[in-house]
C-alpha cells in the first residue's frame, strides 16, 4: 500500500469523528485503570448504549496517559459547541453522569410536575426541564473538573506525548488521521539515509535513555558500517523504579515509537528491529504487537515500505526483570535469549551489536521523538531546550507532591518551575527537601538549587543524571542516608555479578549504610564510605556500576550533617572493639589496593 | 522442523509448545519460551526447564543460568492468594516499606515466602509503574491505588479467613 492510501484511510476517519456531535475520552493507561478506569468506560459505554436518538450524539475513545495520574480515572469531553472540559476521580456513578450532562438525554414523555414551569408554554416545559437538569448537574460535577489552564497543563510542550490521551492507541486509523506515518512517506520518498542522519544530527536529539549521546552521531555511525546484516533495537526496558514515561508512549502511542523506528532502520540501512520491552508491562507488548500487525496489513512493514524499495521487519522481544538489560551490551544478549550481562566497549553496539552486526538501540523516548524532527524540521527542533539539550523531557513526576504524572517540558525549565507551579508544591505543611533524578544511578538535588535550570550538563554538575525521566519529590520527612540505602539495596540486587567492583562493591556500601543507620558508624567511616564509592564508580565496567554510588555521594555531598548526625558520640569511638577494628583494617585495605 | 508435542496433552505444555513453534525452535527464543512457561504454569519447575531445554536442543545449564539470572522467573508455586506491594522509589517514599512489615509479620513470612499451608504469598515488585497512585498494590490481580498498611492487612486477612473456612468446608464434606 503506498501513502496515498494511507492518507486517505486517515481522512476517512477523521470524516467519520467529525461526524459525532462530541467526544469524550477515558483514559485507560496503567496508572488510570489502577485507579479503577475499567469500571469508568464500562459505564461511558454502558450511557451511550442506552442513549437513544442519533447515535452520532456521543463517541467513547479509549485513549492515552492525560497526564494528571494522581487524579486519574481522567475523562475529557471534547464537542463543537463547547471547550473541552477534563474531569478527575471519575467513578462511574460520576462518569455517568457527566455522560447525561453533556449529552442531552431524551426528556419527552416524562411527567410534568414540577411548579417550577408556571408559566413555561407546554410546548417549552421538556426543554426547559432539561436545561434546569443541566444546570444542576453542572454544578454537581464542578468539584470533578480540572482546569486545563492549570500550570500542570500549561507549562508543557508535547512532542512526544503529542498524540497520548488524544488517541485511541489500538488503532492505526486514528494516528494517521493526526498526520501520522507522513514522515516516513516524506524520508523515503524525499531524502536519502544520509540526509536523515544528519538532519537528526542537525536538531541536537540526544539519547532519552539517560546518557545523552547524539542520535544523530550513532546512526550516522551505522550508516557508515558495510554490512550485509543491520538491526534496530528500540530499548523499552525502563527498569528505573519510579519512572514509567516509556511504557506510557509504548501504551498510548505505539505508531510514533514505531514510526520512528522504521526511519532509524532506513536512515541506517537496516532490515530488521526489535522491540525490548519489560515483561512486567503487559498492555504496552500488547499494543505495541497490535501496532505491528496493524503496520504489516497496510504495507508499513514487510517488503517494500509504503511501496519504496525500502524492506523493513519487526517484532517484539520481552524482558523478563533484569536492570542491567538497560545497558546495551546487556540488552543485546537478552535479546539473544541470554543471561543478560554487559561486555567491555568497544567493540561497540555500532560496530558489533546483536548477532555481531551493526546495531542501532534507542530508547523509546528518543524514537518518539523522529517523526516530528522530520516533520517540522531540525531548525524548529534545535529551537527548543537550552544550548546543549535541545527538545523535550518527558518526566514521571512522583513522590511527595500535590500534583504527580506524566509532564512533558522543554529542556531548560527549572526545578522551582516543576516542583511548586506543576507539581503545586509540596502537600501536608512539610517542606520541599530535595528531587531525585536518574533512579538509582541518579543523585538527589537538594533544594538550594532550585533555581537551576533541568539538562544533561547542569544535572551532571550536581552530582546527578537526567536518567530516563523518574523525578521523585522528597519532603522533609524522608531521610536521605536511609534514601541512599533503598537505591543500594536495589543495586545489589540488580548488580548481574560479571564484575568485582560492583558485586563486591555495592553490598559493602549497603554494609557501610547499614552499620551508619544502626548507629554504629564511627567518624572514619564517612571517609571511607566516600573512597568505597569512588573506587566502584571509576572500575565497574558497565553503566550500572558506574553510577551506582551517585546516589550516596550525592547524599553525602549535600547531607552530610544527616550522616554525621547518625555517628556514635566522638568520644565512645574508643569503645569499638578489636574485633571491629579488623574488620575496618581489612575495609581499608581492600580500598587502597585500588 | 518437526518437533514431538508434549504428549500430556495439557493445555499448558501446549502453550509453550506454541510458543516454540511461532519461533521456529530458535535457541534465541529461550527467553520467549521461558516466559510463557512462566505464564501457563505460574512457576518453572525442574521438569519444565528439563522439558525446554530439550525441546530447544539447548544445554540444560544454559536454560537454568538464563532462568536464574532473571527476577520474573520464580522456581516455586505461589500461594492460592497473593499479594504483590509495590516498592519503587515513589511507592517507598510513600511508605510501602510499612504496608510489607505489616503483612509479613501479620503471617509470619518474608517478602517472597509462601505461608506453610500455601494459602497466602507476599511478592513485592520493583515498580508498577502507577507512581502517580502511590503506594501501590496488587491483591490477587485487582490493583488497588494510595494504600494505607492497615487497609491492606484487613483485606487480606479478610481474604485469608474466608479462605481458611473454605477449606474446612471441602474437608468436612470429605
Amino acid at each position: 500500500m503506498n501513502f496515498d492510501k494511507l492518507e486517505k484511510l486517515g481522512q476517512d476517519e477523521q470524516a467519520r469523528q467529525d461526524k459525532f456531535r462530541r467526544r469524550v475520552f477515558c483514559c485507560t493507561s496503567t496508572a488510570c485503570l489502577s485507579a479503577g478506569a475499567g469500571q469508568t468506560k464500562t459505564a461511558l459505554d454502558q450511557a451511550k448504549a442506552a442513549l437513544k436518538g442519533d447515535e452520532h450524539e456521543a463517541e467513547i475513545v479509549p485513549t492515552g496517559c492525560m497526564g494528571l495520574c494522581s487524579q486519574g480515572p481522567l475523562v475529557r469531553v471534547e464537542g463543537k459547541e463547547q471547550e473541552p472540559l477534563l474531569y478527575g476521580n471519575v467513578t462511574a456513578e460520576v462518569a455517568q453522569q457527566i455522560f447525561t450532562r453533556h449529552v442531552p438525554t431524551d426528556v419527552v414523555g416524562e411527567e410534568l410536575e414540577h411548579d417550577e414551569f408556571d408559566g413555561v408554554s407546554a410546548h417549552d416545559i421538556p426543554h426547559f426541564r432539561a436545561s434546569l437538569r443541566q444546570a444542576e448537574k453542572k454544578k454537581q460535577l464542578e468539584k470533578y473538573i480540572i482546569p486545563l489552564d492549570s500550570p500542570f497543563f500549561a507549562k508543557q510542550v508535547r512532542i512526544v506525548l503529542t498524540e497520548t490521551g488524544q488517541i485511541n492507541p489500538d488503532k492505526l486509523e486514528d494516528y494517521l488521521a493526526h498526520g501520522g506515518y507522513k514522515s516516513l512517506a516524506r524520508v523515503l520518498t524525499e531524502m536519502s539515509p544520509k540526509e536523515v542522519c544528519d538532519e537528526i544530527l542537525a536538531s541536537g536529539l540526544r539519547g532519552r535513555g539517560g546518557a545523552g549521546f547524539p542520535t544523530g552521531l550513532k546512526w550516522n555511525l551505522v550508516l557508515q558500517e558495510e554490512s550485509a546484516k543491520k538491526f534496530v533495537i528500540v530499548n523499552g526496558d525502563e527498569g528505573d523504579p519510579g519512572a514509567y514515561m516509556d511504557r506510557t508512549v509504548m501504551e498510548d502511542d505505539p505508531h510514533r515509537v514505531l514510526e520512528g523506528m522504521i526511519i532509524c532502520a532506513y536512515a541506517v540501512g537496516a532490515s530488521y528491529g526489535y522491540f525490548y520491552i519489560r515483561g512486567e508491562y503487559p498492555i504496552a507488548i500488547q499494543r505495541i504487537r497490535r501496532a505491528l500487525r496493524a503496520a504489516r496489513r497496510r504495507g508499513i512493514l514487510g517488503k517494500s515500505v509504503l511501496g519504496s524499495e525500502f524492506s523493513f521487519n519487526a517484532d517484539v522481544r520481552i524482558g523478563a526483570g533484569a536492570f542491567v538489560c538497560g545497558e546495551e551490551t546487556a540488552l543485546i544478549h537478552s535479546v539473544e535469549g541470554k543471561r543478560g550481562m554487559p561486555r567491555m566497549r568497544p567493540p561497540y553496539p555500532s560496530a558489533a551489536g546483536l548477532w555481531n552486526a551493526p546495531t542501532v538501540i534507542n530508547n523509546v523516548e528518543t524514537m518518539a521523538n523522529i517523526s516530528s524532527i522530520i516533520n517540522q524540521g531540525a531548525e524548529w527542533y534545535a529551537g527548543i531546550g537550552t544550548e546543549k539539550s535541545k527538545g523535550t523531557k518527558v518526566f514521571a513526576l512522583a513522590g511527595h507532591l500535590r500534583n504527580t504524572g506524566l509532564i512533558e517540558v522543554p529542556m531548560g525549565i527549572t526545578l522551582g518551575e516543576i516542583v511548586y507551579e506543576m507539581g503545586g508544591g509540596v502537600p501536608g505543611g512539610h517542606e520541599f527537601k530535595a528531587a531525585q533524578t536518574g533512579g538509582p544511578s541518579g543523585g538527589c538535588i537538594p533544594s538550594q538549587f532550585i533555581e537551576s535550570p533541568v539538562d544533561y550538563e547542569n544535572l551532571k554538575t550536581l552530582g546527578s543524571i537526567m536518567g530516563s525521566g523518574g523525578l521523585v519529590i522528597i519532603d522533609d520527612s524522608t531521610s536521605m542516608p536511609e534514601f541512599a540505602r533503598f537505591f543500594m539495596d536495589f543495586c545489589v540486587d540488580e548488580s548481574c555479578g560479571k564484575c568485582v567492583p560492583c558485586r563486591v562493591g555495592t553490598v559493602q556500601i549497603r554494609a557501610m549504610l547499614d552499620k551508619l543507620l544502626s548507629g554504629d558508624g564511627v567518624p572514619e567511616d564517612l571517609g571511607k564510605l566516600e573512597r568505597l564509592c569512588q573506587l566502584v564508580r571509576s572500575t565497574s565496567l558497565c553503566g550500572l556500576g558506574q553510577s551506582a554510588p551517585n546516589p550516596v555521594l550525592s547524599t553525602l555531598k549535600y547531607f552530610r550533617p544527616e550522616y554525621e548526625a547518625l555517628l556514635k558520640v566522638p568520644a565512645s569511638s574508643e569503645l569499638v572493639t578489636e574485633a571491629a577494628q579488623g574488620i575496618n583494617q581489612e575495609a581499608d585495605e581492600e580500598v587502597t589496593r585500588d | 522442523m518437526n518437533k514431538q508435542e508434549h504428549p500430556s496433552g495439557d493445555e499448558r505444555y501446549q502453550a509453550i509448545d506454541l510458543t516454540m513453534k511461532l519461533l521456529n525452535y530458535e535457541k534465541d527464543a529461550l527467553l520467549e519460551v521461558l516466559n510463557t512457561a512462566q505464564e501457563s504454569f505460574g512457576y518453572l519447575s525442574e521438569e519444565l526447564l528439563i522439558y525446554v531445554a530439550n525441546q530447544l536442543s539447548v544445554p540444560l545449564s544454559r536454560v537454568y543460568g538464563v532462568a536464574t539470572f532473571y527476577h520474573m522467573f520464580t522456581f516455586s508455586p505461589l500461594g492460592e492468594h497473593n499479594c504483590i506491594i509495590c516498592t519503587g522509589t515513589a511507592c517507598h517514599v510513600k511508605g510501602s516499606e510499612r504496608i510489607v512489615q505489616a503483612l509479613a509479620e501479620e503471617f509470619a513470612i518474608e517478602a517472597g515466602g509462601t505461608t506453610p499451608d500455601g494459602l497466602f504469598s507476599l511478592t513485592t515488585a520493583r515498580c508498577l509503574g502507577s507512581c502517580g497512585l502511590a503506594p501501590v498494590v496488587v491483591v490477587d490481580g485487582t490493583v488497588s491505588a494510595k494504600e494505607t498498611a492497615e487497609g491492606i492487612k484487613r483485606r487480606v486477612k479478610e481474604i485469608i479467613s474466608l479462605a481458611r473456612d473454605a477449606r474446612v468446608v471441602v474437608a468436612e464434606a470429605a
